[in-house]
């Protein structure tokens, strides 16, 4: 038997890296360039929109609403000298305090009125301070009185003191945290991580279901089986879905941080939601959001990997969208598994959700949130590759046995006509 | 030159079961060995020898159904045999050598939103060429199939013959060494057909190994060296075209001025009147006596041919009428 070579020295094979390559960059070019997918990275972004505006608007609307200033009604001096008295104590009071302007308009008009001045509806004071430091008299609305009264009044007394009040020095001893409130704050974390992995994946791994219609609708898949092994398709499939979900969450991600950067300060006003008030996971935050990437691939490629079998075994775009509801429900009780197993470290419920491939990325990102041990991430994340390897080619192996026997590619038309099957 | 296909069960060249040994000593391209492969219980291919050397055009000639597709994706490893073994250039594992194979599915298939000349260079990739050079080589092929304006239109805005010129040409833009080609001619009109018809005697030429696999007896008449000729998952024929066809004995036909007479006597059993003509097989002791009876008979001899047998004639004697029948109905099924 001779062995014949290639016409430019070219080895007579790829390996199934390059081959996984050649199909990856081929899917991700055409999923990146085609108007599905600038669609698809909008869709998620028109409620975040919208709500960055509805929060934004409604920010400024409150902050215009609730105005924290009280204006001064009085003589320069004494304006001046309440500005003056506001200032020492903010240092010790803080946001407890209220803004305190001189009214222009009483400067300029020794006949002004308070009260008329704030039924008008003018200037944008939450009350008004008139008479003197002596006998001060606050005119505001019922709820602005009772909130702005005292500290009107320690502020008049400073004002009217000889002397600044002199405070003692408080030395302080920080804890950092007790374990009972440490285990309750990073919790919150882990619940927030986790649910922010399995959005992404619920969003992003939905795309890899329909992925080999297209190969099988077009009659291409022979084509690739023909040439390299269909292991290979699959890896190279889902690892272009994987970086085109990448391409997604860079998106969102850059989107989501614009908003945050220019009205992070009314969405924390409005959602109660401050991130910089996160409480620090267990591994510290560069580690955290490390593992956080590779759990959200890891999770990816195990559920794409299953995706893409279900998939591949569809036909038509309709039996995918059929497919996709057993799909999306196994994905939530995945999830509740996970999530279940937060508050139960160690326990055999939360082992055997770090052991069950599908949900142990959603466990052991929950586990870096809480817990400081490093190793057992590099334990889970070899044993979520084996998974991701094993489900690729019990994949791929399914589907050369299922739909690669009949003369039509991708048809089952041994089934109908088995006498035939050519 | 003995290229065999041959099946264990059935009657092939090689009854002893022997493995068929290239008389002309050319390396094989393609060895297989008792190939099975059923599918739900029932066996699409049953039993599948093929020895084709390499250079060689060989045609795997079937109706719909009898188990072309399945021998040739076995051959490809696109699906792996429940028994038996295969080899490609001496590889078990098609995979192997990738590169030095060329593919033409029976449906064609395309990326629609693919340029002509990306989808030429993609099909190369997959074989291991690079793109770089894949586009170049894109290129040069679509001026020389006249498809050069084509080179950046998407697949979809093309006709379907040029779609199929262009996975055609994305099948040899790698340059193998054996390039198979299931039902190459179908969906393609008879100019297009006969430019591929050209194109395959090409490749030959350079020295490539051609397996095309057709339910149209002329083409594999017109061009292959050998045959397998398989129905129902088995190959009752396997050998050089030439050998197929003097398995039937050459057919007569006479025209005679008499109608009776003993020379009458003089004609086989199996003659068959056909208006004024006389058709039988030609004898086995030869025309020289037939003749000297027609004479001395006073037969009046009009007209006498000697006619081979065709490629058709032999597929009806070996495979059967049925199967005869069917592959006529695809034929034209085909056509239309």
């Amino acid at each position: 038997m001779s062995e014949p070579k290639s016409d430019s020295g070219i080895r007579p094979r790829l390996s199934a890296l390059e081959a996984a390559w050649v199909i990856a960059r081929r899917d991700f070019v055409a999923v990146l360039f085609s108007r599905a997918f600038l669609f698809f990275l909008l869709g998620p972004l028109f409620p975040v929109i919208v709500g960055g505006l509805a929060g934004s608007i409604g920010g400024e609307v409150q902050r215009e609403a609730v105005s924290l200033e009280v204006g001064l009604a009085m003589t320069p001096q004494e304006n001046a000298a309440m500005i003056a008295a506001g200032e020492r104590l903010s240092g010790q009071l803080g946001g407890a305090l209220p803004d305190l302007r001189a009214v222009p308009e009483a400067a300029s008009d020794p006949a002004f009125n308070a009260r008329a001045f704030m039924e008008a509806r003018r200037g944008n004071y939450a009350a008004i301070m008139t008479g003197t430091l002596a006998e001060p008299t606050l005119v505001g609305t019922q709820g602005q009185l009772r909130r702005w009264k005292g500290p009107i009044g320690l502020v008049a007394a400073e004002a009217t003191s000889a002397e600044p009040a002199s405070f003692p020095p408080v030395s302080t001893e920080v804890v950092t945290t007790s374990a009972a409130s440490e285990r309750t704050t990073r919790i919150q974390t882990a619940q927030i991580a986790q649910m922010l992995l399995f959005l992404l994946t619920m969003l992003l791994a939905g795309m890899v279901l329909s992925n080999l219609v297209e190969e099988k609708a077009n009659k291409i898949i022979e084509i690739l089986a023909a040439a390299i092994p269909m292991d290979a398709v699959f890896m190279g499939k889902l690892f272009a879905m994987l970086a085109v979900s990448f391409v997604g969450i860079a998106v969102w991600g850059t989107v989501a941080w614009g908003l945050f950067a220019l009205g992070g300060d009314a969405i924390t006003q409005v959602t109660g939601f401050n991130i910089a008030n996160l409480p620090a996971p267990a591994v510290g935050w560069p580690l955290f959001v490390a593992l956080g990437v590779v759990y959200f691939a890891m999770a990816y490629l195990l559920l794409g990997a299953l995706f893409l079998t279900i998939g591949s075994m569809a036909s038509s775009v309709r039996e995918v969208q059929t497919l996709s509801m057993p799909v999306t429900m196994m994905q939530l009780m995945v999830f509740f598994l996970a999530a279940y197993t937060i508050k139960q470290p160690g326990s055999a419920l939360e082992l055997a959700a770090i052991a069950f491939p599908l949900s142990s990325p959603f466990a052991m990102l929950a586990r870096a949130a809480m817990e400081p041990e490093v190793w057992t991430h590099v334990v889970a994340l070899a044993w979520q590759a084996v998974a991701v390897v094993a489900l690729v080619k019990g994949g791929s192996l399914l589907f050369r046995k299922r739909v690669m026997k009949s003369g039509g590619a991708g048809r089952d038309k041994s089934r109908k006509n088995a006498r035939f099957a050519a | 030159m003995d290229m065999a296909v041959s099946n264990h069960a059935a009657t092939g060249n090689h009854g002893d079961g022997s493995i068929a040994v290239p008389a002309d000593a050319r390396p094989l391209a393609i060895e297989a060995r008792g190939l099975v492969k059923s599918f739900d219980g029932t066996r699409a291919v049953d039993g599948v020898d093929i020895s084709v050397p390499e250079g060689a055009i060989y045609g795997i000639l079937g109706p719909n159904g009898a188990g072309k597709t399945t021998t040739l994706r076995m051959l490809l490893g696109i699906i792996d045999p429940d028994e038996g073994v295969r080899r490609v250039f001496g590889h078990d594992r098609p995979h192997d050598i990738g590169r030095l194979i060329g593919y033409l599915p029976e449906e064609r298939g395309l990326y629609p939103a693919m340029k002509c000349i990306e989808a030429i260079a993609f099909m190369g990739a997959l074989r291991g060429l690079p793109l770089k050079e894949g586009r170049a080589r894109a290129v040069e092929l679509l001026e020389r199939h006249g498809l050069g304006h084509a080179a950046d239109r998407q697949i979809r805005q093309l006709s379907k013959g040029m779609a199929q010129t262009v996975q055609l040409l994305g099948t040899l833009v790698h340059k193998p060494r054996l390039v198979v080609l299931d039902e190459p001619f179908s969906g393609l009109d008879a100019i297009n057909q006969g430019k591929l018809e050209l194109m395959i005697r090409a490749l030959a030429d350079d020295g490539v190994t051609v397996i095309f696999s057709t339910h149209v007896i002329h083409h594999a008449e017109r061009l292959c060296e050998g045959v397998a000729i398989i129905a129902g998952g088995k190959v009752p024929y396997a050998g050089s075209v030439e050998a197929a066809r003097d398995r039937i004995p050459a057919q007569v036909r006479l025209e005679t001025r008499a109608r009776e007479g003993a020379w009458l006597e003089f004609l086989p059993a199996e003659t068959r009147r056909n208006g004024d003509f006389f058709q039988f097989p030609l004898p086995a002791t030869g025309i020289e006596p037939l003749l000297k009876g027609l004479i001395e008979g006073e037969a009046g001899i009009l007209s006498l041919s000697i006619e081979r047998a065709g490629l058709h004639d032999a597929f009806v004697a070996i495979a059967g009428e049925a199967a005869a029948r069917q592959l006529q109905a695809d034929s034209e099924g085909a056509a239309r």
